[in-house]
């Protein structure tokens, strides 16, 4: 049963096997190239899994300690996971223990298969989720971990490679933005941002952006509520 | 790096016990398919998107106080978009803006 799901789930993890691989590889030299041992790339692609996080993290580990505002922001950052789960509020029922690992391991591309895929006949549902997120999860554990330790052996100048986090985001914006019909939950986020930005400045601009977002969405709920194209 | 050990775990344990939030909530809060406020669902549709604007921002806090006011990420973006429009492939775009990035600021804005 366990080999069939396997066999079943490898082939749609594919492409994100490709894709985890690289970003897991450039968050892990990136990590490298700023001086972190592998072991740090390694447990938090492990235990947070969750990739614009963790190069998010990197930034937080290199300015001044404050746990609180690294709450806030992985919460809003991954508010996302929220959706997820309720979504697959059904789909995860009558799974066991595999419950907890699915919920451990839910990430956007995880998500995206085990939400629309139907596992061939004879394939245990259960079993091809888990398989799904298992792989995914060893990818990018995997490409954050060999990225960490092609560090140690290639040296080249890495000014500016920081920039792939920006460059990660901005295709993330880009793609988002291609695939939605609304776009004002977009502009939002990055007019409440900017403006949060001049006016608070860079060091603590951030919370009231977060504020402002959440603001602006319950405020302008009813004009909102119809249109919303729900993933 | 510039935390103490202790420090810098305590930091990925908070991004940990967020997310680990962000994932086990729902079906804590709803076990038994209990129907979700609609809220709850309206802000789940619209925040990823707004986030990504936020993310976006994010990364250029301190450039657009810095020497050149940004000019390198603007220039780096604009290519990004270009790219992305012509290959639509994200790892490309992604892999091109960064080098891209890496020469502006290595040899041109220095």
């Amino acid at each position: 049963m366990k080999r069939k799901a396997l066999q079943a789930a490898f082939p749609y993890t594919l492409p994100i096997c490709v894709g985890f691989l690289f970003l897991g590889l450039s968050y892990g030299f990136l990590m490298r190239s700023e001086g972190f041992s592998f072991v740090y790339p390694l447990l938090m692609s492990l235990f947070i899994f969750a990739g614009s996080m963790e190069f998010l993290t990197v930034e937080l580990l290199l300015s001044a300690y404050d746990p609180l505002h690294a709450f806030l922001l992985a919460l809003m950052v991954n508010a996302r996971h929220l959706f997820y789960g309720l979504s697959m509020l059904q789909k995860y029922k009558n799974t066991g223990w595999k419950k907890f690992y699915l919920i451990f391991g839910m990430c956007d591309e995880s998500f995206s298969i085990n939400c629309t895929v139907t596992p061939p006949e004879g394939v245990d549902r259960g079993w091809f989720m888990f398989f799904v997120t298992l792989l995914n999860h060893i990818y990018w554990v995997t490409g954050a971990t060999a990225g960490a330790l092609l560090g140690y052996v290639i040296h080249f100048d890495t000014t500016g490679i920081e920039f792939v986090m920006t460059a990660l985001f901005v295709v993330m914006f880009l793609n988002q933005w291609e695939e939605a019909k609304d776009h004002r939950p977009a502009l939002v986020g990055l007019g409440c941002s900017l403006a949060c930005l001049l006016l608070f400045g860079s060091g603590s601009f951030i919370v009231p952006a977060m504020a402002l977002i959440i603001l602006s969405f319950l405020l302008t709920r009813r004009t909102f509520v119809r249109e919303v194209k729900r993933p | 790096m510039t935390m103490t050990l202790s420090q810098s775990v305590l930091t990925i344990l908070a991004v940990v016990a967020a997310t680990m939030l962000t994932r086990f909530l729902p079906s804590l809060l709803f076990p038994e398919d209990k129907t979700p406020p609609a809220a709850v669902t309206y802000l789940g549709g619209v925040l990823p998107c707004a986030v990504i604007g936020l993310l976006v921002v994010y990364c250029l806090k301190d450039a657009v106080f810095a020497g050149w006011h940004g000019l390198p990420e603007l220039i780096a973006i604009l290519f990004i978009a270009a790219l992305h429009r012509w290959k639509k492939n994200t790892l490309l775009s992604i892999a091109g803006g960064t080098i891209l990035y890496m020469i502006l600021v290595q040899k041109i804005f220095v």
